[in-house]
């Protein structure tokens, strides 16, 4: 857990441009994947999670897209390399597994080929090698019956069998760092559980870093080594797992950790806080980014411009409103999730 | 697939069996038939003769007789006999269905390699000056239509700077299956194809447009990008490929585009076709040959609907026929 850093974000921004005018959907985020070592980054939808790991990935269309700060990868700064440089990188070193395996896979061709493309590119393998390799690999992930899999194509597969064809995708290269955005919301319950249980066991045979995006806590308990929680294209948290499920401190976190339905709690009313995640254009630029929706806490607890800072060795906090926070009487929803 | 394409044929059977009779109750029903015509030009034939050649002809038989015969010909390959050439449909339509098949290949293979490269340039680029300009073209042929524009190449092409023969489809003066007889007939044939080809790539371009901007934000070019594929592989194995589809199935249907596309361009090119020879036969009711020249599109669409779908299960993995 405690291995080298392999990706240093630091500073990022990444904008949109909508009209003429750039908007941050990411701002300021500054994170650090070690070695072997699995983050995860929480936060409602819109918050900016997927745009983060596309912007690790170079996969923001370069002329909408303004990327600020720097993304260091094993010593080189992704940011400053040109495409065909990036194209030795990606697929190679880090994987990237999608959230929805019904249209992360080209109709028109078949699994096996669909393995093989990134060795092309990154091995030096016979065309009797890679699909060893392929089958191999199809096996690793789970799929029955790899020969027949091999010549299927995406169509012929149920949805859990192509999120595991994805994964190999994202793994057929052994990469050292891989990105899954949200690699199972599209999923049934049963197969999720499936899909998280593989993707663990392939973490640990593999030791590679993994920056897990999820809505779902229960896997960040399960999986995550540390988690960054973002909100509004900010990290307002970032702890290791225990600290953060034991002691979360921003308003936000703990609002998201009250609104998990646990057995216990089922029954009752649960704390969730209203609103949602601004839009880009709507989204506020100074101050605490979640004042308006904790409205209650009077607006001198927090600061005029919310750094994140380090309240304990390890444990990040932004805005110092979470010293003040609690959870008022009147303002208990229905049951729901604080994510969607 | 072969008893895919059986069932389809069987399936022609009743579509080709209702356009029969709608086709042979029109003509019916129009005012006049190929003998009004020929009185007015000859005034001696009196009542007596007309009667006795309308006789003569089976036009004086109730309907459905008239109808059971004329099916009965068309099933054994029989056309009918013009009444204005004077000579059986059959021998009329040969030289002329050559004719129009091959301005009709032609003007698909130029229409092809007008829109590919623009429709592509157009959906990779979007935005860029190049891409403005190919939609400003679209644009304009999108509004011209096929017969204004059709004259203007003719008028300037053809009688103005004098580049390409103004009508007919070989000249008369070279001998049959020498290779000056190709040549010539190339040379008439490319004014009328490059008219029809100009128009009809606005289709294929805006739609081969449409479908690279809509491919190349999908899901699984964000894969192929993240495997580390080149950015021209990234082109075509996966964008080009899928947004080819469409047009590949399109294909078939063309041919109904194009048979419609014959009437006006045979007619201003006096390209001896058979969209030529409908048009005239209309005008002089010489109701046998439109018929059969009916009959035969009706056929060509059907096939051509048949070729698309074939094409797509060929080309597309989802779709399988069995
Ligand atoms: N290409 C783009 N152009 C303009 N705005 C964008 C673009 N991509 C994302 N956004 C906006 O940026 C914000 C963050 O989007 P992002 O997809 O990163 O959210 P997310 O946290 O991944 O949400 P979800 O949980 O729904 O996947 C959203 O407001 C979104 O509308
Ligand atoms: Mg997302």
């Amino acid at each position: 857990m405690t291995g080298k850093p392999i990706l240093e974000i630091d500073h990022l921004r990444v904008s949109f441009r909508i009209q003429d005018q750039y908007y941050a959907a990411v701002d300021d985020v500054s994170l650090t994947v070690n070695e072997d070592e699995v983050v995860a980054i929480v936060g409602e939808s819109g918050c900016g999670k997927s745009a983060l790991a596309l912007a690790v990935m170079g996969l923001h269309p370069p002329q909408k897209t303004k990327l600020e700060g720097s993304i260091i990868f094993k010593g080189t700064n992704l940011l400053s390399l040109s495409t065909s440089q990036l194209n030795k990188i990606r697929g190679k070193d880090i994987g990237m597994i999608f959230q929805d395996p019904l249209t992360a896979l080209n109709p028109l061709m078949t699994i096996g080929r669909q393995i093989e493309e990134s060795m092309d590119y990154h091995m030096k393998l016979s065309s009797m090698e890679k699909r060893q390799r392929t089958l191999e690999l199809l096996k690793r992930v789970g799929i029955p019956n790899p020969e027949k899999t091999y010549h299927r194509y995406p169509h012929e597969l149920s949805g859990g069998m192509r999120q595991r064809v994805v994964i190999a995708i994202a793994i057929a290269c052994e990469p050292s760092l891989i990105i899954a955005d949200e690699p199972t919301t599209a999923l049934d319950v049963t197969i999720q559980a499936q899909i998280m249980g593989l993707l663990k066991e392939l973490q640990q045979q593999m030791k590679t870093g993994i920056i897990l995006i999820t809505h779902d806590l229960g896997v960040v308990a399960e999986m995550a080594d540390r988690v960054a929680v973002m909100y509004a294209g900010e990290i307002v948290e970032l702890a290791d797992v225990e600290t953060l499920f034991h002691h979360p401190l921003h308003p936000y976190t703990r609002s998201l950790l009250h609104s998990i339905p646990s057995a216990q709690t089922r029954k009752e009313k649960l704390h969730v806080i209203q609103g949602i995640v601004p839009s880009l254009q709507k989204m506020p630029r100074t101050g605490c980014r979640f004042q308006s929706r904790i409205s209650w806490i009077d607006e001198s607890k927090h600061e005029p411009n919310p750094i994140l800072r380090e309240v304990e060795p390890g444990h990040w906090v932004r805005c110092t409103c979470y010293q003040h926070f609690y959870f008022p009487h009147d303002h208990i929803g229905d049951v729901g999730y604080g994510i969607s | 697939m072969l008893k895919f394409i059986l069932r389809r044929i069987m399936m022609m059977i009743p579509q080709l069996f209702i356009l029969s009779v709608l086709v042979f109750l029109l003509a019916k029903a129009m005012p006049g038939d190929a003998l009004t015509g020929q009185l007015a030009s000859n005034p001696k034939i009196d009542a007596q003769t007309l009667e006795e050649m309308k006789e003569k002809l089976g036009l004086n038989d109730p309907v459905h007789v008239q109808y059971a015969r004329w099916m009965k010909n068309l099933l054994q390959g029989d056309l009918g006999i013009s009444y204005i050439h004077k000579q059986p449909v059959n021998d009329l339509l040969a030289g002329r269905m050559w004719n129009t098949i091959l301005l009709s290949a032609a003007i698909l293979i130029l229409t092809y390699m007008i829109a590919i490269p623009l429709g592509i340039v157009s959906g990779r680029w979007t935005d860029s000056w190049a891409d403005k300009l190919i939609v400003g073209y679209s644009y304009v042929s999108f509004a011209t239509p096929l017969f204004i524009f059709a004259l203007i190449m003719l008028f300037i092409f053809g009688f103005k700077l004098g580049w390409f023969p103004t009508g007919g489809s070989v000249d008369i003066q070279v001998e049959k299956g020498t290779f000056a007889y190709y040549l010539s007939k190339l040379n008439h044939l490319l004014l009328p194809a490059l008219s029809g080809a100009l128009i009809n790539t606005v289709g294929t371009i805006q739609y081969l447009r449409s479908e690279i901007i809509d491919t190349k934000v999908k899901d699984f070019v964000k894969t192929a990008r993240a495997k580390g594929v080149p950015e021209s592989s990234i082109y075509w194995r996966h964008i080009l490929r899928n947004s080819f589809l469409p047009i590949a199935a399109f294909l078939g249907y063309e041919i109904t585009g194009l048979i419609g596309g014959s009437i006006f361009l045979e007619s201003i090119f006096s390209y001896p076709g058979i969209g030529q020879l409908f048009l005239q036969s209309i005008l002089q009711r010489d109701y046998s040959v439109v018929t059969a020249l009916v009959m035969i599109s009706g056929l060509a669409t059907l096939i051509g609907t048949l070729l698309s779908d074939i094409i797509l299960s060929a080309v597309d993995p989802r779709i399988r026929i069995e």
